[in-house]
Formats: structure tokens, C-alpha cells, sequence
């Protein structure tokens, strides 16, 4: 409809507006002084960044409203350099708005489009450069071209095997089998099931012999939360229920989700909250998830007394703990 | 030598006496308080906490709770709460230290429970070590209460209380008593000294001045990243806009 | 000897060894458009320098190796711990290297800029249509420079070892464990065996400090060099056309103005590393799976994709002894696949929808191109419904919410929300241009009221000039396309289905309040 009707004429660029400092010399060097001084103030807070570099001690600190106990050294450094730099731009942009030729250019532009013997020469240089390779007609030399260069491409993939291990059976087992002792996440002490009270909550490992060198690739699998609820508490299968011991409930820590530590224990509701993507386990059922995106329960521990009523490990976790992957067999 | 003895007998005797009047008060003392506990209990507890602090649907039993949990609930002004929301909120406290005191005495008077710490047992300067509790509080507080004691979100509305500005006595009672959401932390698995370790590290953290500037909450990327949008590009197109703008 | 001729020497000196006086004699007259919101992508690149130069620095002091040392340095609440090399050097620069910590909050201010102005370049060139042709191939490299300015910064705030990356770090394991069939042998390559493992933090060091830096400088030049060549695109308005380009030269203006903008670039971020503290490393401890903070976050660019991990439902399928975690494929890969890919392919997919396959140099008005921006304010709203899921917990500890009542509003938010803001976008466009018609027609309400003879109160309209009525009025309104779903003979065409589709989008695309032409402004002067 439009493009019948007459278009609206464009009326070419606007007449150009001249400013102060470019008809009046006396505003020209007042531009030119504000330049300066913008460069000048630069140069102060270089000054600045060199005397707290030098002179300003580490441990210096002073109070600013609003933002409270501030390192004068960081200050001193921090401002001299923001300052340094930002006037060196303003002067720049000032120097460039008020001083430099603002009259509008008009530049034109070309097409891409090369014109069209340019198009058909390049056709044909690459048509005869083509031929005259032989490529084309000589299938032996492309065959055995493309098997040579891709059976070259799957060399650096074979080199960069030993990258890591396979996996193996390493997601299947963690460091706690039948006997282990559960001892405080620090501190390395065994626990007896006496010393919780109904509502606490411990971080717990297995004991292993050098306590001192524990790796973090263990510490990732092998992580225990302990809870004691009251017996009663429990909203369990007999089978779950044997894995407690006097209202002692022991879970693997590492989320079945995606392995943050689930360690936030709310007392009252004795629900279980992953800080990280906010899956809700509740601990009566065994930790089953109610909210969130986990898809599976926390494994079980098994745990009970030993002679003494130290916790131990009744056997190994019965399940692979952590974030799920391809060749995990849930049932 | 019967001076010697004289001396002796009043020496021992002086020493007896005063030492009474340091340890608590005397029996008769003691049942006045825990009976001025219980009147201030009948008048300002028991509609929700029952007659017998036997508990019922809204508030839950206080017998057993010890002396600890009601210095911290009425010490911090959470107690008598303010509404029935998920949270009890830290208040102005309702009731002054003597009050809390006796009503401290009056629920420990019906069954014995975690006692309220005396200052020798805080002195987290002398006896505990800032980085060992830094390593506890991080094992143990900061899935909660934030890498450094600011507080988080629990569900449903709950949530952890910022750790800053709050008396040792009362960090030490929430670690033993385990009010509302928090678990209790027992003594076994979390020493005494332990304790007071994880006390002086929040303690530390609380006076640590911020070193790169404006500490922007210490709550993480979320306002740091708010920051840059607003302040850092905010200033930047500020000054683009300026430096496209026709010079006068 | 004057400044002139000591110039001609040098330049002498060089164009006799290379013929550079031919090229530069061309491109130092070449012609910029001025308009504020092309500094955006200059903010983007003199970022990427500030980066390039401050990350040197710390690469001085910074040790990436993961092997345990005990701690024994100035800051006394880590006194005697356990931690890793990494982050002991990171605490040794913070504290100990005079300017470490600057240095180090430039770095992370710096990236964090960054990416604020990449997300808010491309904004710009979705808004206006600068992606049209022949400006395809540019938009797809900037896709490309966004996809890993995301990974980089994300490897980069990771190399520090500390317990608020680390955690970013196990959810990226996880993401790898989670891939059908190869997830749990890519783990363990990726990391040397299990979780945390101790190859993790080097392996990455040369992917942040030499690769991905490495593909940014190719990237970023092609990027620049298209913008050379194909010259940058221009705002319409009097004198301005689809065939020139109306500027200042690059020498000494715009030379001036972009160079000095650099230093505002740089000053700025100084200015909020000076006051701003970010990455307080020593705060969070270092990195122990066994541990976890409240409030545990991405930074922002990766807040969105931790958002989307949040709200996922928790879907997993068992069979036969193998287990898909659609959980975790769904919200971190597959949706975040076809938003990305759809980004990059959308010059082609709206010039399938226009049929228009010409050249554009002029920008258009985002009001005048009601479908695209309105597609452009759903996906903006989606990101961001998703981004707000990514903090529900500071949200929730801030405002006094609950983090299930957020979860669930956007949980439904990011399906509701986007649909609702391409209508109200859409229409508002569609009033802007009413607007714009009505200020053609009738010209500026000036506030003056004036009374006729008759008795009558007009307001005084002021017409604009022949300028701003041009402005308004040199867009393009292209009509929907013609696609039949029959031919001449009634025989149905092939593809009739795509067809069908491909027309109605156009004729959506086509909505638009019609622009005044020159026949109607006659006519109305004569009334």
C-alpha cells in the first residue's frame, strides 16, 4: 500500500551547527584549558597510585560512611588507578567533542557483489585449478586421500587417553565397608550413639589409617550425616528401620542430585535442604525427596553399636552414592 | 596459737559465707525465683507452652529443655513469639534479665537440661583457635548460616539468622539447645572448646573489615553482579551517551 | 624538524618496506555513524584488553596446582589449614602482593563487564536488525564469542580453589557424569579419576589462560575485520541511506573518542574495584566436597542456567539397568542447545519468514519491526524468570519470601510470563507507531490552548520538521509474503505445510500501523 503511495522526502542532512569553539578562539583555548585539566587531574591520581604503592602500610584502615572499615592502601591504589585512567579518557572525548572537525562526512559505500567477469574468472581459476590437480578424475588418489586423513584426525583423540582411568567399579564403592568406625568430620574422634542427644545432627567419616592424609576425592564419596530422631519418629520399611540404630539414622551426605553436601538439617520439620538447587529430603521416610529437582532418596548407611557403643558401618552403602550416571542400576 | 586457730576459724568461715553468695543463691533464694518463674511462665508462656509445660498443636513441650534454651528464646526477644509465622524473629526481649532468669530457673527446676553457660566457660579468646573454627563453622554452621555468618534461606519461609552482632552466650546456647530449626550440637561432637573456637572465628569475621571495598553483603555473586549491571555499565552508557552528545 | 615531517619519515620508512601509504591512505578517512549505543560492543572489546592485561599479572604469582600445603601466610583466620596451591597463591596475591588484590578485582569486575556489555551488544544489534545481510556471519561469531565468554569466566573464577567455585565446579562433574553412555569415562578424563581428583585446576588453567584466549583473539578480529569492511551500520534520518554512511573519519575524531573511551573502560572498572569488593576468596575457605555455603550461586551470566537447574521437575528414567537423569540433561544442555542455536540461526529464520534477502545497512527503529522486538522481549523475559529461580535463596533471606513459593512462581512464570510479554510488546510496538503516525499527521501537541472566534478551544500542534517527519516515516512496511498453498492449475504445491507456516508468520511479522506518506501530508495541510 505504501510503496505506491509517495514516500515522504528525505530532506538531506541537516544544516550543520557550528559551535563556540569553532568560531570563537577565546572559547576555543577555554576547551583547551578544560582539556588540560581534565589530563592534570590524570596525573593526580597517578600521584596517587604511587604514594600508596610506596608510602600507604597494608594495614591501615579508616572508616567512610556507607561503606564502612576501608583499607587505605587498597583505597589509595585502587582510586589513584580509576582516576589515572578515566580522566586520561575524558580529556580524550572532550578534546575530540569540542576542538576535533565535527562536520558530518558522507562516505558511500560499495557493493559486495564482485562484478560479474571478476565472479567467472575465479570460477574458472578454481574449476581449471581443480581439473589440473586431478583429483576429480582420479579416484584411487581421493579414496586413499580420505582414508589417509582420517585415519591421521583419530591419532590426537587415541593420545589424549590417559587424560584419566575408566571408571571401573569406582562409582559403586566409597571407603566404608562392615566394621568401619564413624568418626567427627574434623577432628577424627569415634562416636558412641550415647553421645547425641534427640535433635543433633553430626558430620561424619569413615576412620581410615591415615587420618592426617584423607584425599578429597574420598572425602567426596565417603561424607556421612548423622541424625538422632526418636524411634517413634521413623516412618520406615522394617528393612530401613534395621539400618537405624536407636533413633541413630545415618545418610550418605553427596546429593543425589548433582553432589553438593546436603547438610542443612531442619530440626522441627526433619527435613533435609540442599543448599545448592533446593531438593528437600525428609529424613522419617528414609530421606525421600519432596521438593526439587533430586530424582532419588539419599543412600542408607547401615549403622550400629560396637561393644563399647561406638558407631560402626554394618556393611557397605548398598547403592552407589551421588549424582546419578549412565551405568547406575537404581532400582 | 589460739589466736592462730581464731584467725583460722574466721578466715574458713568468711570464705564459706562468701562463697554461698558467689554460687547462685541460697536454697531458700533459689525457690523464690523459680517461683516468681513460674508466675511470669502461667502469665506469659503456658497459653501456648500448657499448664505443666507439657506443650500441645502450636508450641512444643519445654520439659527437658533446660535452662540454656529459655535464656537464648527470652534473652533474644524470640519468645513470646510476635505472630505465628514460620519463624520466631530475634526482638527487643519482653522480659529484663532478672525475669529471665527466674523463668530460666522455673523450667529447669522440672527437668534437668542444658544449663546457661557462665562467663569462665566463654572465654573464647583465651581458649579458642580462629582458624580451627573457621574449619567448624564451615563443617557445621555455614550450610546455613552462609560462608560468613550472614544467614540463608530454609524452606518454606524459614531461615537461618545472620550471626553478626549476636552475643557469644547466645551462639554458645543455640549450639547446645538446638532452637527451632537448628540441630542441637552435642558436646561429644562438637567439644566445649570447639565451640568457643567456632565463636571467636565468627567473632573475627564480624570485626574483619572488608578489604577490597564495600562488601556488598557478603552474600556472593547475586549483588555482585547486580552491582556491575547497575553501577558499571550503568556509568559506562552514561559516558557513551555523553560522548556521542553534539559539543555546544 | 616539525612534527609533519618527522611523521613523513617514519611513514616513509614503513611504506617503502611494505606499501602501507596505499591502505592506510583509504582507512584513515574511513567514516564511523556516532550514536551511543554502538560503544556498547567497544565496551565488550576494551574489556577483553583489560582482561588480557590484568590476568597476565596474576598469572605471575599464581600457582595452579592442586597438591595440599599448609597455610602459612598473612591472613590469621587460615592459619595452619589444609588447602590447595591454587588458592594459597590466590590468598598470597590478595594479601601479601601490593596490588594483588586490585589487580585481582579488576580481573573479576572486568569480567563480569564483559559479559554485561556482550549480552547488552547483542541486544542492541537483535533490537535495531544490524544482523540482517551481510551481517549474518558476524551475528553467529558473536553467538559464538558469548557461548565462551560464559565458559571462560566460569573457568576463570574456578581456578582459585576456593569452597564458593569448587561447588560450581562438582555441578559441572555432574553435568559430565549425567551424559548418556560416555558420562562417567568423560568424567574421569576430564578429571584424572574420581572428584575432585587433582588434574582439574591445571588442565583448566591452560584452557582459560591459553586456548579460550587464543579462539577470543581469532574471533574477536574477524568480528572486527567484518565491521571494517562491511562498515558499520547506521541509525536512519535525514541524509542517511541504505548507500552511504554518514560519520565522523576515523582519524582524529573518532580515533580520539573510541581511544579515549577505552581508558573510560578501564577507569570505570578500576573505579569499582576500588570500592566494590568481589571474590573475597579468603571468606569462603577453601574447597572440600564435604562442605557447602548457604546462598551457593554462579555469577550472573551462568545464574539463568542454575535457575533452570532449580525449577527442573525431578524426571529420571530407569530401565534396564541404566539411568538418564532428564533433570539434569534438560535444564543444563538440551534447552540451553536450542536457545543458543535458535539465537544463532535467527537472521536466517527471519529471512525465511520475510522472504527479504537484500541488504541492510540501516538500522531499523525497534518499534517498526513489532515482531521481532516483541520476540526479543519473550526471550529476554524467559532468561530472566530464569536468572531470578538462580538466587531464589538471596531473594527468599532478603525480602522475607519463601524459596518454594519462588521455585513455583517460576516454575510456571517461565512458561506463562514469555508468551504474555511477546503480546503486550507486540502492542505497545504496534502504539508507538500510532503515535509516530499522529505526530506525521498533526504534528507536536505544544500545550497552548487557543481560542477560535467561534468559540471553540483547539490546542496548538506544532508540525515537526521535515527531519524528524522523515525519520519517522523512512522505514520499510513490506507486505506478507504470497505463498499459495495451490498453483494456477489447483494441484497443491509442494511444501504446502511449510508454506502455510511460513505465511502466517509473515503475515504476523507483516502487522503494522501503515506510515504516513507524502499524499497524506498534503491532504491534511489542505484541511
Amino acid at each position: 500500500m505504501s510503496n505506491e503511495i509517495e514516500a515522504i522526502k528525505d530532506p538531506g542532512l541537516p544544516a550543520h551547527i557550528h559551535r563556540k569553539a569553532d568560531h570563537d578562539p577565546a572559547a576555543a583555548n577555554r576547551a583547551e584549558r578544560q582539556v588540560a585539566i581534565l589530563f592534570g587531574i590524570s596525573a593526580l591520581g597517578t600521584l596517587l597510585l604511587i604514594v600508596s604503592y610506596i608510602f600507604v602500610p597494608q594495614d591501615l584502615f579508616f572508616f567512610i560512611p556507607v561503606m564502612g572499615n576501608q583499607n587505605a592502601h587498597q583505597l589509595g591504589l585502587g582510586l589513584g588507578m580509576a582516576i589515572s585512567l578515566f580522566f586520561i579518557g575524558m580529556g580524550a572525548i572532550h578534546w575530540a567533542k569540542t576542538l576535533m572537525p565535527d562536520t558530518e562526512v558522507v562516505a558511500q559505500r560499495h557493493e559486495f557483489r564482485s562484478p560479474d567477469a571478476d565472479r567467472k574468472e575465479f570460477v574458472d581459476a578454481v574449476k581449471s585449478g581443480a581439473t589440473a590437480s586431478g583429483l576429480g578424475r582420479r579416484s584411487l588418489i581421493k579414496k586413499s586421500l580420505g582414508a589417509a586423513l582420517g585415519l591421521s584426525a583419530l591419532s590426537p583423540l587415541l593420545l589424549l587417553r590417559d587424560l584419566g582411568p575408566s571408571p571401573k567399579q569406582d562409582f559403586q564403592k566409597t571407603s566404608w565397608k562392615s566394621g568401619t568406625y564413624l568418626v567427627t568430620d574434623p577432628g577424627n574422634r569415634r562416636i558412641k550413639a550415647a553421645d547425641l542427644e534427640v535433635g543433633a545432627v553430626a558430620q561424619v567419616l569413615p576412620e581410615i589409617a591415615d587420618p592426617e592424609h584423607r584425599k578429597l576425592s574420598d572425602i567426596g564419596k565417603d561424607a556421612v550425616l548423622l541424625i538422632r530422631l526418636r524411634p517413634q519418629e521413623f516412618n520406615l520399611t522394617p528393612t530401613k528401620m534395621a539400618m537405624t540404630h536407636d533413633g541413630i539414622i545415618a545418610f550418605s551426605k553427596i546429593c543425589s542430585h548433582m553432589g553438593c553436601a546436603v547438610a542443612l538439617y531442619e530440626q522441627q520439620t526433619k527435613h533435609l535442604l540442599c543448599p545448592c538447587h533446593q531438593s528437600t529430603f525428609d529424613v522419617t521416610r528414609g530421606a525421600k525427596v519432596i521438593f526439587g529437582p533430586a530424582a532419588r532418596p539419599l543412600p542408607q548407611l547401615n549403622i550400629s553399636v560396637d561393644g563399647e557403643g561406638y558407631l560402626v558401618a554394618r556393611e557397605p552403602f548398598s547403592e552407589p552414592v551421588g549424582p546419578s550416571f549412565w551405568e547406575r542400576n537404581s532400582q | 596459737m589460739l589466736l592462730i586457730l581464731a584467725l583460722l576459724a574466721i578466715g574458713t568461715t568468711f570464705s564459706i559465707a562468701s562463697a554461698t553468695t558467689t554460687a547462685q543463691t541460697t536454697t531458700a533464694d533459689r525457690t523464690a525465683q523459680i517461683e516468681e518463674g513460674r508466675q511470669i511462665f502461667l502469665k506469659g508462656c503456658a497459653s501456648c507452652h500448657g499448664l505443666n509445660l507439657e506443650g500441645g498443636g502450636i508450641a512444643p513441650s519445654l520439659i527437658g529443655v533446660g535452662a540454656a534454651s529459655v535464656d537464648f528464646q527470652v534473652g533474644t526477644g524470640r519468645m513470646p513469639l510476635a505472630d505465628m509465622s514460620a519463624q520466631a524473629m530475634r526482638k527487643a526481649p519482653l522480659y529484663d534479665a532478672t525475669e529471665t532468669a527466674a523463668l530460666a530457673a522455673y523450667v529447669a527446676s522440672t527437668a534437668p537440661g542444658p544449663k546457661v553457660p557462665s562467663d569462665s566457660v566463654l572465654n573464647y579468646e583465651r581458649d579458642g583457635s580462629t582458624a580451627a573454627g573457621g574449619e567448624l563453622f564451615r563443617n557445621n554452621c555455614a550450610m546455613c548460616h552462609n560462608f560468613a555468618g550472614q544467614g540463608g534461606a530454609l524452606s518454606q519461609g524459614k531461615y537461618a539468622p545472620t550471626l553478626m552482632g549476636v552475643d557469644p552466650k547466645y551462639i554458645y546456647e543455640a549450639m547446645i539447645t538446638g532452637p527451632q530449626s537448628m540441630p542441637v550440637f552435642s558436646d561429644k561432637t562438637i567439644t566445649p572448646a570447639e565451640k568457643l573456637s567456632i565463636i571467636k572465628w565468627i567473632k573475627t569475621a564480624e570485626k574483619e573489615p572488608n578489604l577490597g571495598g564495600a562488601s556488598l553483603g557478603r552474600v556472593g555473586p547475586v549483588t555482585e553482579g547486580l552491582l556491575g549491571w547497575i553501577l558499571g555499565l550503568g556509568l559506562l552508557i552514561g559516558v557513551a551517551v555523553w560522548l556521542a552528545m553534539k559539543a555546544r | 624538524m616539525t612534527i609533519e615531517s618527522g611523521l613523513g619519515t617514519v611513514a616513509n620508512y614503513v611504506d617503502e618496506r611494505t606499501g602501507a601509504a596505499a591502505w592506510m591512505k583509504k582507512n584513515l578517512q574511513k567514516v564511523f555513524p556516532d550514536h551511543w549505543s554502538f560503544l556498547l560492543g567497544e565496551v565488550a572489546l576494551y574489556s577483553f584488553v583489560i582482561l588480557l592485561l590484568s590476568g597476565t599479572f596474576l598469572t605471575f604469582w599464581f600457582d595452579p596446582s592442586q597438591r595440599e600445603v599448609i597455610y602459612d601466610g598473612g591472613y590469621a583466620p587460615l592459619s595452619g589449614l589444609k588447602m590447595s596451591a591454587a588458592y594459597a597463591s590466590t590468598l598470597h596475591i590478595s594479601f601479601e602482593v601490593r596490588g594483588g588484590l586490585l589487580m585481582r578485582q579488576v580481573h573479576h569486575w572486568a569480567a563480569l563487564i564483559f559479559m554485561s556489555a556482550i549480552v547488552a551488544h547483542l541486544l542492541r544489534v537483535f533490537f535495531t536488525g544490524a544482523f540482517r545481510k551481510p551481517r549474518e556471519g558476524n551475528w553467529i561469531i558473536g553467538v559464538g564469542l558469548l557461548t565462551l565468554g560464559i565458559v571462560e569466566g566460569f573457568l576463570g573464577y574456578s581456578l582459585p580453589d576456593d569452597l564458593l567455585s569448587g561447588t560450581g565446579i562438582r555441578i559441572a562433574e555432574a553435568i559430565i557424569q549425567a551424559l548418556p553412555v560416555v558420562g562417567s569415562y568423560l568424567s574421569y578424563f576430564a578429571f584424572g579419576g574420581a572428584f575432585p581428583g587433582e588434574s582439574f585446576i591445571p588442565r583448566i588453567y591452560t584452557v582459560h589462560v591459553l586456548l579460550l584466549p587464543g579462539a577470543f583473539l581469532a574471533l574477536i578480529t574477524v568480528h572486527l575485520m567484518l565491521v571494517w569492511y562491511q562498515k558499520h551500520t547506521q541509525y536512519p534520518g535525514p541524509g542517511r541511506t541504505e548507500k552511504n554512511v554518514v560519520g565522523y573519519p576515523l582519524m582524529p575524531t573518532y580515533m580520539a573518542k573510541a581511544g579515549g573511551f577505552f581508558f573510560i573502560v578501564f577507569g570505570v572498572i578500576a573505579f569499582l574495584s576500588a570500592v566494590a569488593s568481589i571474590n573475597p576468596i579468603w571468606l569462603y575457605g577453601p574447597y572440600t566436597p564435604g562442605q557447602i555455603s548457604a546462598g551457593s550461586q554462579p555469577d550472573w551470566y551462568m545464574g539463568w542456567l542454575d535457575g533452570l537447574v532449580r525449577m527442573a521437575p525431578p524426571l529420571e528414567t530407569h530401565a534396564l539397568g541404566h539411568t538418564i537423569s532428564w533433570n539434569i540433561l534438560i535444564p543444563g544442555l538440551i534447552i540451553p542447545g536450542i536457545l543458543f542455536t535458535g539465537m544463532a540461526l535467527y537472521p536466517f529464520i527471519e529471512s525465511w519468514i520475510t522472504g527479504d534477502k537484500r541488504e541492510h545497512h540501516l538500522l531499523d527503529r525497534p518499534r517498526n519491526a513489532p515482531n521481532r522486538t516483541a520476540l526479543g522481549a519473550m526471550s529476554l523475559t524467559f532468561m530472566l524468570v530464569a536468572l531470578i529461580n538462580g538466587g531464589n535463596d538471596i531473594i527468599a533471606t532478603h525480602f522475607s519470601l519463601s524459596i518454594n513459593q519462588i521455585m513455583w512462581f517460576t516454575r510456571f512464570g517461565v512458561l506463562i510470563l514469555p508468551p504474555i510479554a511477546f503480546v503486550v510488546t507486540k502492542r505497545l510496538c504496534l502504539s508507538l507507531q500510532r503515535a509516530d503516525r499522529d505526530l506525521v499527521l498533526h504534528g507536536r501537541e505544544t500545550g497552548r490552548l487557543l481560542r477560535l472566534p467561534h468559540g471553540e478551544f483547539v490546542e496548538v500542534h506544532e508540525p515537526i520538521s521535515p527531519e524528524k517527519a522523515y525519520l519517522l516515516t523512512a522505514h520499510e512496511q513490506a507486505p506478507a509474503l504470497e505463498l499459495p498453498a495451490v498453483d494456477g492449475h489447483g494441484v497443491k504445491r509442494a511444501g504446502a505445510l511449510r508454506n502455510k507456516l511460513r505465511s502466517r508468520m509473515s503475515v504476523a511479522n507483516a502487522e503494522a500501523i501503515p506510515k504516513v506518506s507524502a499524499t497524506e501530508l498534503k491532504e491534511i495541510e489542505h484541511h
